[in-house]
């Protein structure tokens, strides 16, 4: 029996995961995917948000704002490429000013700090020279910033897993049942037991929730679609470039990518199927023409994919974390929207700490508090790359021309805790195939990699798990 | 290291680059190819069709690159293989990378800039939809299936009626794949005429022109794809769409040189062919540094790379040994006008060119029965019938030395299509 | 007199010639821009040739797949039993161009042949 099984490798499961590995207890994730950071978590604005959104006093708030205070410190100990570049939410009508002013005061209520109404057009042009014509002020949030989600999932999973958290992916559970002593999951691998759930479901979150709770929610998948835009873009803008925010969320923003990509997005459209994660044409219009509004001749010509992602969004707009009065023992973590990802450091350290007063779990001695990111050789000299190639000729072969991978970091990231399997799987954790050819070179020589690193066949390898095989098989085989 | 003259890329046009320059009289040179062979692209074009005009019979492309790398070896040109260029600097310093050597810098008079060109991914085209597996841009396809011999799928739909797409096409359907239809965003094909009929016609296979693909179904593999008619703006027409079940979708919608090596050193480009902007003797803006091949302007034959290529191989020879020579004030401009969309070069300089200088260009619509005029300061001084001229036919004129040198004074070379 | 209209396969000029028919005879090629177009359009006609290009398994080779081609044309109708020739047909390395890894394909007195070099490993 396990002390705490998490449902969801997610960014919030996987902090969760991570704040609970510093206490001595026995602790799982079961994903229903193949690898962590495969659902609201891999398709969102990669944004630190500075706070100021936020109803006051609101969880959201809170947990909004201790997450952004602790993203220095995380990144640092877990080396997660993470950047604070600032953000400006953009007014473009006189009339709504006051709007702008709204939200400076609920930021300066929620406890953030630095904020400045900027209403001087030159500068606000001095600091962001592409801001759209009609843009007369701005709200000037220094404290927003950029991040790489699917590494900082993958850090905290990989740290969580290396203080001792197993994870079990492909493992979807169907129901929970109360049994002596805490509970039961059933997955279609077998049953786990358990005292404590974490209900980190994302989009399912109302499915595990409503099994007990006498308060039902209902998750409503609120689609996001995205435009990613080549490197050559990536100083379109240097800060993150908000719309007034409306009633759907936060609207269309322009933003670098820590990575250094241009990132236009996302469009806010409710939706039933929780799967549903395509764009489609109305969706990429609305992207294209809200970014006019705050930013002016965005490059388009320089896209190099567009995705959607699924806000798990529920009427309520409000974070639900906690134990449930009818089922204790029952921790949810539901309803995970933005600033869900910024937030996702405090729910981790929120959530471990009611499970460890309802658990009485005591400190570990050994906590390993910090994790190296797969080994970039980039950053190198010429005589220190030749030292390190002579030693490991792996790191001598580029894979990924676009984004200049070697092979040797696409086989640590192979062999890393909770190594990458797929191609997706290697494109999160190092970039290969995420660059301006979006993987049209380096896939047959990612194929042959995974396959000899994990002594898979080929026709086996699959993008993401399942279904997704690339090859179906071999030539003439079906004639 | 240093050598006379390096070579950015092992295909076709680094090949055909580096044995002109040898034969032209430079000592050292040496090949880098980031592939773990020399021929480039040729490897995976197992088909026939390539060197009727170079060798006078047909071959497919692996025996047409076999040919310039026996010739290569048999120079005693040096080369290396996977070989990464990382950077390069505009005092000829080439910076590169393999697993044997780690990372060195090459001291060089001379860079041939030929790498090559990519494919457009997906993502450029805005095809809403999922991310499913089972998506492939035709050349990775053309990989996989040619070289590691393994299928992409059974059921496919192709978007773009490029060569590579059409040449896939029939590929998979040999191979035992069933190929339901190609759709065409333009009224016309993107490939040439004899692909259409030996890829598709002769397989039953329907070419649907001003089509597209509206949505794209499957979450994990592709199960599905709504191809539909777009009105004269390329905007899809509501009603005309039509569903094809297939597990995969290929991608022959464009090429794009590679040139970030080449904006490494500020070379200028051309925005219209996205390469750099060279000279008669196929120099770019960076002097000493010549582009041939697919990286300078994406081309439909081979045999027309390795002509060019060789060019600017002996140009880099000659720069080698006699620097540039080349005065600014000299040049004569050439423009497209009126349906050419680009030329190479873009600058003749009548004093150093050869006899002649071979004109390539492209034009933007499909034309029947016009004429090619060439302009000298606003005089004609070539006019040629085309009957049928397209944009994915690359055109050429010749300009003679002897012509240019009648008007010394003359600034500009303007090419146009004219009526009757 | 029936008119046939093709477009000539055997260059990427692609000429469209016309052939004029007379009783099953063909008694003129038009629109050619070379001889190859009349002696395509007459065989077209008649009896349509392809050259067929696939590739096989290699053992023991630098690459895993050798290229390969009928040496010359053969019929049209015949291409899939051509293919089905190759299915499952295994080489060894080293080869050359040229090299011959399958006589008289299917009865067309037509060879396959190597169109790559392979080293062995």
């Amino acid at each position: 029996m396990y002390d705490v099984v998490i449902i969801g490798a997610g960014v919030s499961g996987a902090s969760t995961a991570r704040e609970l590995s510093r206490y001595k207890a026995r602790i799982c994730v079961v994903e229903k995917c193949e690898d962590v950071c495969c659902g609201t978590s891999k398709a969102n604005s990669a944004i630190v948000h500075g706070g100021f959104d936020a109803e006051t006093g609101s969880l959201m708030a809170r947990l909004n704002l201790r997450g952004n205070l602790m993203m220095d410190k995380l990144c640092d100990d877990l080396d997660i490429p993470f950047k604070r570049n600032g953000s400006l939410v953009v007014c473009t009508d006189p009339e709504k000013l006051g709007d702008l002013y709204a939200l400076y005061d609920r930021g300066l209520a929620n406890g953030v700090r630095g904020l400045e109404v900027i209403t001087d057009r030159n500068r606000l042009l001095e600091m962001e020279p592409n801001l759209a014509d009609g843009v007369c002020a701005a709200l000037h949030a220094p404290t927003g910033g950029i991040i790489n989600p699917f590494v900082m999932n993958i850090a905290m999973a990989e740290n969580a897993n290396e203080n001792g958290v197993e994870f079990r992916f492909n493992t979807e559970i169907m129901d929970i049942e109360k049994c002596e002593g805490g509970f039961v999951l059933h997955s279609e691998n077998g049953n786990i037991k358990t005292r404590c759930v974490v209900n980190a479901a994302g989009l399912y979150t109302d499915k595990f929730h409503n099994i007990f709770a006498e308060k039902k929610i209902k998750i409503i998948p609120r689609r996001g679609d995205y435009y990613l835009l080549d490197k050559t873009a990536g100083q379109y803008v240097s800060k993150t470039v908000f719309e007034l925010p409306n009633k759907m969320g936060k609207g269309v923003i322009v933003t670098p990518t820590v990575d250094g990509n241009l990132l236009v997005g996302p469009t806010a459209i409710d939706v039933t199927d929780k799967e549903a994660t395509n764009t489609t044409g109305e969706g990429l219009d609305i992207v294209l023409e809200k970014s006019k509004h705050t930013v002016k001749n965005i490059p388009m010509r320089q896209v190099i994919t567009s995705f959607a992602g699924l806000r798990a969004h529920e009427q309520g707009h409000e974070f639900i974390i906690g134990e449930l009065s009818e089922a204790l023992g029952f921790f949810d973590c539901a309803a995970i929207e933005s600033p869900g990802l910024t937030a996702a450091p405090a729910i981790g350290e929120m959530l471990a700490d009611l499970i460890k007063k309802r658990l009485g779990l005591e400190e570990k001695d050994d906590f390993i508090a910090t994790r190296k990111a797969v080994f970039d050789p980039s950053g190198l000299s010429e005589g220190e790359r030749t030292k390190l190639i002579k030693e490991k000729p792996e790191y001598g072969t580029i894979v990924c021309r676009c984004e200049m991978i070697s092979a040797g970091e696409i086989i640590e990231a192979i062999h890393r805790p909770l190594g990458a399997k797929t191609l997706d799987g290697i494109k999160r954790q190092v970039r290969a195939g995420s660059g301006r050819c979006q993987g049209g070179f380096c896939t047959p020589k990612v194929m042959e990699i995974i396959a000899k690193e994990l002594n898979m066949e080929m026709c086996d390898l699959t993008k993401s798990g399942k279904e997704s095989r690339i090859v179906l098989g071999r030539n003439k085989d079906w004639i | 290291m240093k050598y006379d003259i390096v070579i950015i890329g092992g295909g076709p046009a680094g090949l055909a680059a580096g044995k002109a320059a040898k034969q032209a009289g430079a000592d050292s040179i040496l090949i880098l190819e980031r592939d773990h062979e020399l021929g480039g692209i040729l490897n995976q074009c197992i088909h026939n069709g390539f060197g009727l005009h170079t060798f006078k019979e047909e071959l497919t492309g692996p025996e047409y690159a076999e040919r310039f790398i026996d010739k290569v070896c048999e120079l005693g040109i040096e080369y290396k293989l996977n070989t990464m260029v990382m950077h390069i600097e505009k005092n000829k310093r080439v910076v590169a990378m393999n697993s044997s050597d780690g990372m060195f810098s090459i001291e060089a008079k001379s860079i041939i800039l030929a790498m090559g060109c990519r494919e457009r991914p997906r993502g450029s085209l805005n095809i809403a939809g999922y991310r499913p597996a089972g998506i492939f841009s035709a050349g990775t396809a053309q990989r996989l299936v040619n070289i590691e011999g393994f299928m992409t799928g059974r059921e496919v739909v192709i978007l773009g009626s490029g060569d590579i797409g059409l040449i896939m096409a029939r590929r998979m359907t040999l191979e035992g794949a069933k190929v339901k239809a190609v759709a065409e965003l333009m009224p016309y094909s993107g490939g040439l005429k004899r692909n259409i009929v030996q890829c598709l016609d002769d397989y039953g296979i329907p070419l649907k022109l001003s089509h597209t693909v509206v949505d794209i179904r499957g979450k994990e593999r592709v199960t599905g794809v709504t191809i539909a008619e777009v009105d004269e703006n390329f905007k899809p027409i509501a009603g005309t769409e039509e569903d094809f079940d297939c597990d995969t979708l290929l991608l022959s919608v464009g090429l794009i040189p590679e040139n970030e090596l080449s904006k490494e050193i500020g070379i200028e480009m051309n925005p219209v062919t996205n390469g750099p902007l060279v000279n008669d003797r196929l120099e770019t803006s960076c002097e000493g540094v010549f582009a041939c091949g697919n990286v300078l302007h994406v081309h439909d034959l081979v045999d027309y790379v390795s002509e060019e290529a060789a060019l600017a191989g002996k140009n880099a020879a000659r720069y080698v040994k006699k620097g540039s020579g080349a005065k600014a004030e000299q040049n004569i401009t050439i423009e497209g006008k009126n349906g050419v969309r680009y030329t190479v070069p873009s600058t003749v300089n009548p004093e150093l060119m050869e006899d002649f200088v071979t004109v390539r260009f492209r034009v933007g619509g499909v034309y029947k029965d016009r004429y090619i005029s060439v302009k000298l300061d606003g005089e004609e001084i070539i006019r040629r019938k085309r009957p049928v001229m397209a944009p994915s036919e690359m055109e050429d004129i010749k300009l003679h030395k002897a012509k240019l040198c009648e008007k010394p004074e003359a600034k500009s070379i303007t090419i146009s299509i004219e009526e009757g | 007199m029936k008119k046939r209209t093709l477009t000539c396969i055997s260059c990427p000029l692609g000429c469209q010639v016309t052939a004029e028919i007379n009783k099953g005879e063909i008694v003129s090629v038009t629109g050619n821009t070379c001889k190859r177009g009349d002696v395509y359009a007459r065989k077209e006609l008649t009896n349509p040739t392809r050259i067929v290009t696939s590739t096989v398994e290699v053992i023991g080779g630098e690459s895993s797949r050798l290229p390969v081609k009928t040496r010359t044309d053969i019929p049209k109708s015949m291409i899939f039993d051509c293919i089905l020739a190759l299915k499952g047909l295994k080489v060894k390395a080293p080869l050359k161009v040229g090299d011959v890894v399958l006589e008289n394909v299917c009865g067309t007195g037509v060879d396959i042949i190597a169109t790559k070099t392979i080293k062995t490993f």
